[in-house]
């Protein structure tokens, strides 16, 4: 298992420093001049290259990049071009509304998956089985933008029972916070509820015709207690390993349903900052977005190998 | 054979595709023709959808949007195809030695950029526009289908006939191309349509914010962007395009569903 551990965090650093390459170039070859942007078009030429200097441009390519992915390692991201406050503030701050909304919705679409999944797995073939995937199918093929407008239409507009969108922060109380963030939660979770409830029902269906189940039917259980004794536990390794990758997907998700909602999230700030050109902000945000898909990855899976030994020879 | 999900899925597939197709040669009216006019009329018997706040006719921009979509996806799935299946049977060919090692690992650090996040690096160099939603969306197919194709090629290797083509002296690209490709084609087929689909919505997302095709093309995420503001007042323009993707992706997900039952019985789904 150490040797397993010892490979994965070797490839997890080296596709961390590749994809700060990948990030670093794609950005530095932008046409355009930051600081000539920032000053306008009447801007004079030594007050262009005095901000420059300042904003660190005037550097060697390669020293701007080692200078940006040392201050990450550090948590100094550098000072944004537009707001001239530091990065590491700002994504802070944006943190706070897009991390609780993925965690929400990765809760959400729990809550909705598992007992469906349950339900379909024991009622396999019947009605309630097929009403379950059928409507799994419709939620995979809605997207979350669409359906976003779609509740904002019904709970906003129709029924008044939240507000279209904007977050009052979370000074404004736990309640009121959490209500802003609750119809894009749903959102972004749908159509990973639809797809946990495939993954789940399947997963339980693999489960239910090993010989373990038919030994526990044997020895008096009825159906439900061997479902829920039995059967739950071991169906749970690859419904947690979907699990661990959608929550990479939500925070990536997340990045259209803030602008959706005009959450002042990570999303909003990437889609604000390319508009303003301020590069320094987007290498910041999507290089972290990229952290945290590949760390969920590499947790995902050392636990997989940690519950099956059987894995850590495979990679 | 189980025509449940491939008949319904086909047609709706088709229609989409024909509207697409039609469109590059008929459209009720001009897309890009703009009647302030007859701004949000409701659906009658000249404009069959109605029209947008640039009085834009619904219906013609559907059928030019079903153009941006489908080919937005379909050339993304085909970048997705072109280098990740040559990949995956390079890695299979291989396995365990170096190529097979550096192969895998490229995938798995191109995996860790979501497509959107591909795509916000784009525009952010060379800013938006639909070329650069293919770019984002084919490069994120490319791991999909050089995993997919290196698995199902490693399955290939053991059989006996490949066996029996190496004890007939042929090499690794030979046997790649004439036996283990001819025999991972169905499942590329059915993992094609469901990239299809992902496609459809991703170039729908990227529209959206702003990151896909720019005007005066239509495209079905900008004509939901459009409507975000009007949604009070006039519901339909986002319904409409909305439904549309819905159907096609349901259609394409219907479609590759029955393509698994119909190409493999083997991967029926009996559960």
């Amino acid at each position: 298992m150490l040797h397993y551990i010892f490979k994965r965090t070797l490839i997890l650093l080296a596709t961390l420093i590749v994809a700060s390459l990948v990030v670093f170039v794609s950005l530095e070859i932008v046409p355009g001049d930051p600081a000539s942007y920032m000053l306008g078009l009447n801007a004079q030429e030594d007050t262009v290259a005095a901000l420059r200097a300042e904003l660190g441009l005037d550097k060697p390519k390669i020293a701007r990049y080692f200078s940006w992915v040392s201050g990450l390692v550090t948590g100094d991201f550098g000072t944004s071009y537009t707001y001239r406050t530091p990065v590491a503030d700002m994504v802070q701050d944006r943190m706070w509304v897009s991390l609780p909304l993925a965690i929400y919705a990765l809760a959400l679409s729990t809550l909705i998956a598992f007992p469906a999944g349950v339900y379909a797995a024991s009622r396999r073939g019947g009605a309630g089985d097929t009403t379950v995937m059928g409507l799994t199918q419709l939620g995979v093929a809605i997207p979350n933008f669409w359906f976003a407008m779609l509740l904002v239409l019904l709970f906003a507009i129709k029924l008044r029972w939240f507000s279209a969108g904007g977050f009052p922060g979370w000074d404004a109380g736990f309640f009121q916070a959490m209500k802003s963030l609750t119809l894009p939660a749903i959102a972004l979770a749908l159509p990973q509820a639809s797809i946990l409830t495939r993954v789940m029902r399947s997963s339980l269906l693999d489960v239910l015709n090993e010989d373990f189940m038919r030994t526990a039917r044997a020895k008096g259980l009825t159906r439900r207690q061997a479902l829920w004794k039995h059967a739950l536990r071991n169906a749970m390794i690859p419904v947690l390993t979907i699990m661990g990758l959608q929550f990479s997907f939500l925070l990536a998700g997340a990045i259209i349903i803030e602008n959706v909602f005009y959450l002042p999230g990570l999303g909003r700030l990437i889609f604000q900052s390319i508009a303003s050109r301020d590069l320094i902000v987007v290498e910041s945000v999507v290089m972290l977005l990229v952290l945290a898909v590949v760390l969920v990855t590499f947790l995902v899976d050392l636990a997989y190998a940690w519950v099956d030994p059987r894995l850590r020879g495979t990679r | 054979m189980k025509l449940r999900s491939l008949v319904p899925g086909a047609f709706l597939v088709l229609l989409f595709f024909s509207a697409a197709l039609v469109s590059y040669v008929w459209t009720p009216f001009d897309v890009t023709l703009i009647d302030i006019k007859s701004r949000f009329q409701s659906p009658d018997a000249t404009h069959w959808l109605g029209t947008d706040h640039f009085g834009r006719d619904l219906f013609s921009m559907l059928m030019v949007g079903a153009r941006t979509s489908i080919f937005v996806a379909i050339v993304a799935v085909g970048i997705g195809m072109l280098v990740g299946v040559p990949l995956g049977l390079a890695a299979a060919a291989n396995t365990g030695n170096l190529l097979d090692e550096v192969i895998m690992r490229t995938n798995d650090m191109v995996f860790a950029f979501p497509a959107l996040l591909i795509a916000i690096l784009i525009t952010a160099s060379y800013g938006p526009g639909a070329v650069n939603a293919i770019i984002a969306i084919g490069i994120f197919n490319i791991p999909v289908f050089a995993r997919l194709s290196r698995a199902a090629a490693l399955s290939v290797w053991k059989r006996d006939f490949v066996l029996a083509a190496r004890a007939a002296g042929k090499n690794a690209l030979r046997i790649s191309l004439e036996h283990i490709l001819p025999n991972i084609t169905n499942l590329l087929i059915v993992q094609g349509t469901i990239q299809f689909s992902l496609g459809i919505l991703a170039e729908a997302g990227l529209s959206f914010v702003g990151l896909g095709a720019q005007p005066p093309i239509p495209s079905w995420g900008r004509m939901l962007s459009d409507s975000q503001t009007l949604i009070m007042t006039e519901p339909q323009l986002a319904l409409i395009p909305g439904l549309a993707i819905v159907l096609t992706v349901l259609g394409l997900n219907l479609l590759g569903d029955g393509l698994r039952d119909w190409l493999d019985p083997r991967l029926r789904r009996e559960r």
